[in-house]
């Protein structure tokens, strides 16, 4: 099983987040790496050394868009001007498949940069799902939304999240990009066994999975991503991939930003359990 | 007695949920960067968020919020800082992170990328004097140089014209169009150095992304007290991706600013004749256009009005 339609059928490995600190290593010593995933509001612009930097990667490198701001929770309908230049990204990267988050973050026109937890209510998952449908129908492009760690429940919700989730991606027949440090850090923060929310997603529309370091502080964790994965990680990462199969795999590493060597090291640790997976696979 | 069910959410109190949600994670901090205690209309805000965030075993729902609070004001200073080093050397951490706060309050961001969090800080600052006193003009300067760096950094460039490209054509009735990534000067003080090197001092880790990434490290602070009163003119423009102040003299200031406001080739020239310069004008304009040209600052004839 490599792949499905939510991530256009296709055998990515395992990638990393392409990295300002990493330019000048990736450009000058062209390291060998499955794939890079960009964040598509860092390259939205007109012109200049981003897009330069970005040619210069797409002549070498698989790369696949990452979003932050397109707030598929939001209510509000999605800005004609953003979708326009995401759209031309699309275009420019060939991505084959595209992520954001399922949060919001924006409400009139004012802007958190935040991503924040939804309510889990059907009203909510409704107009998720109908404003994933009218972005993907826009951009042309398969769409995967990310489960995001949260910090804060309310009172409104009428399912658990990853009930939410299920919900949202039948209701907008879209993917998954599941990342399983942000289960790990919200089951922490909300008293839940993690492994319940990673058995309880539909397998066959995950079309990424998301490792990742995170903080912990006394009374909860913050989803920092400037840290080594630990091993509670790796293990639902090793449960996720016995139920969806080889998956698309990317180590976020987005602040303390140690050497692109240290990055894609731990990364490619992943090769371990999709390494025991294949063993598993081939003795059945 | 039948209990009634609990009401359903709609799209409608969905929407008044974030609205209510986003009010309290945009507000002020308090001077300890704490969440504030009271809400809007006086009453505890406790009582406003206990409303809709749920407790948990080891936190209460104004302490769940206020991580939501606080990360709001320090993912939005970050960016401010790593965007804003000259102005935050002038003024010293404190102030600066004071007229942040100010900034920010007074204008939450409007676009989905980060990158513009500066656009309308000139026009606050100079209506607030107050927060940059006693070095308010200074602190001018440095906000537009800055703005117009980010602008030169990833604005649009355009296919630009050659100097062959405008041979032959009616100065009277020309009018060229200047790149949306070069900005025009006019300054009180002798900043450019100035912010040169602390640019250079942060390591200039920034320099491939206006956007999202990498905001924490912290420039030194320079001391501002060297900075010379002197009025100069910059072009602030991108030439092969990389971003120039390049100085400009009075008089190619006022040219260029002509044909930047719309003006006919032969109007932006008749502007010069009251400068007297010396020597010959026509042939130190054709020299500048040529230099111009060549940096690729033109990039289409305006249609005459
Ligand atoms: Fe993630």
């Amino acid at each position: 099983m490599p792949a499905n339609p939510f991530n256009h059928f296709t055998d990515y490995g395992i990638g990393i987040g392409l990295r300002v600190p990493h330019y000048d290593h990736i450009l000058a010593e062209k390291p060998t790496v499955d794939w890079f995933e960009i964040i598509s509001e860092n390259f939205m612009c007109e012109g200049g050394r981003p897009l330069q930097i970005l040619d210069q990667i797409l002549e070498q490198y698989r790369v696949v868009q990452h979003g932050v701001s397109m707030y598929f929770g939001s209510p509000e309908k999605p800005d004609r001007e953003h979708l326009r230049k995401l759209k031309r990204l699309v275009r420019r990267t060939r991505t084959p498949w595209l992520s954001d988050h399922l949060c919001w973050g924006s409400v009139d026109g004012r802007y958190t940069h935040d991503l924040l937890p939804m309510p889990y209510t059907f009203a909510a998952a409704r107009v998720t799902a109908q404003k994933i449908r009218a972005v993907r129908d826009f951009l042309e492009v398969p769409v995967c939304v990310e489960n995001v760690s949260s910090y804060a429940e309310f009172h409104v919700s009428e399912m658990t999240e990853w009930e939410f989730l299920n919900e949202v991606v039948e209701r907008a027949d879209c993917g998954i990009l599941l990342d399983v440090n942000n289960i790990y850090v919200s089951s922490r923060n909300h008293n839940f066994n993690p492994f319940d929310y990673v058995n309880g997603v539909p397998a066959e529309r995950v079309a990424q999975i998301h490792i990742a370091g995170h903080s912990k502080f006394r009374k909860y964790i913050l989803d920092t991503h400037d840290h080594p994965v630990i091993d509670p990680v790796w293990k639902l990462y090793e449960r996720a991939i016995q139920r969806v199969g080889r998956t698309a795999t990317l180590l976020e590493w987005d602040d303390r930003i140690p050497s692109f060597d240290e990055v894609h090291g731990e990364a490619l640790k992943a090769n371990r359990f999709l390494q025991r997976l294949e063993n598993e696979t081939l003795k059945a | 007695m039948k209990r009634s069910k609990p009401e359903r959410q709609t799209r409608r109190a969905l929407h008044q949920l974030q609205r209510l949600m986003a009010r309290a994670v945009m507000r002020p901090l308090t001077r300890r960067d704490r969440m504030q205690v009271k809400w809007i209309d006086g009453r505890p805000t406790e009582i406003v968020v206990n409303q809709f965030i749920k407790p948990n075993d080891r936190l209460t729902s104004f302490e769940r919020l206020e991580i939501y609070n606080r990360q709001y004001w320090f993912r939005l200073r970050d960016c401010f800082y790593d965007d804003y080093p000259g102005l935050r050397a002038v003024l010293g951490d404190k102030p600066f992170e004071r007229l942040a706060d100010e900034y920010l309050t007074k204008n939450p961001s409007q676009s989905y990328t980060l990158r513009n969090l500066g656009s309308r800080l000139v026009k606050f600052l100079v209506a607030n004097p107050k927060l940059t006193a006693p070095n308010s003009e200074l602190a001018w300067d440095l906000a537009r140089l800055e703005w117009a760096h980010i602008e030169a950094f990833d604005n649009a460039a355009e296919r630009p014209l050659k100097v062959g490209d405008l041979s032959g054509l009616d100065a009277a009735k020309l009018r060229l169009r200047l790149q949306p990534h070069l900005t025009l000067l006019k300054l009180e003080h002798d900043v450019a150095d100035f912010l040169i090197g602390i640019k250079k001092q942060a390591g200039l880790r920034n320099e491939a992304s206006n956007a999202m990434e990498q905001r924490r490290h912290r420039a030194g602070v320079r001391t501002a007290r060297g900075l010379k009163r002197r009025v100069n003119f910059l072009a602030v423009h991108r030439y092969q991706d990389g971003v120039y102040y390049k100085p400009l003299e009075p008089g190619q200031f006022i040219l260029l600013s002509a044909l930047q406001k719309g003006a006919t080739l032969e109007a932006a020239c008749a502007r010069l004749v009251r400068l007297k310069l010396a020597g010959d004008l026509g042939a130190t304009v054709r020299q500048w256009f040529a230099n111009w040209a060549a940096l690729g600052w033109f990039y289409g004839l305006k249609p005459s009005k």
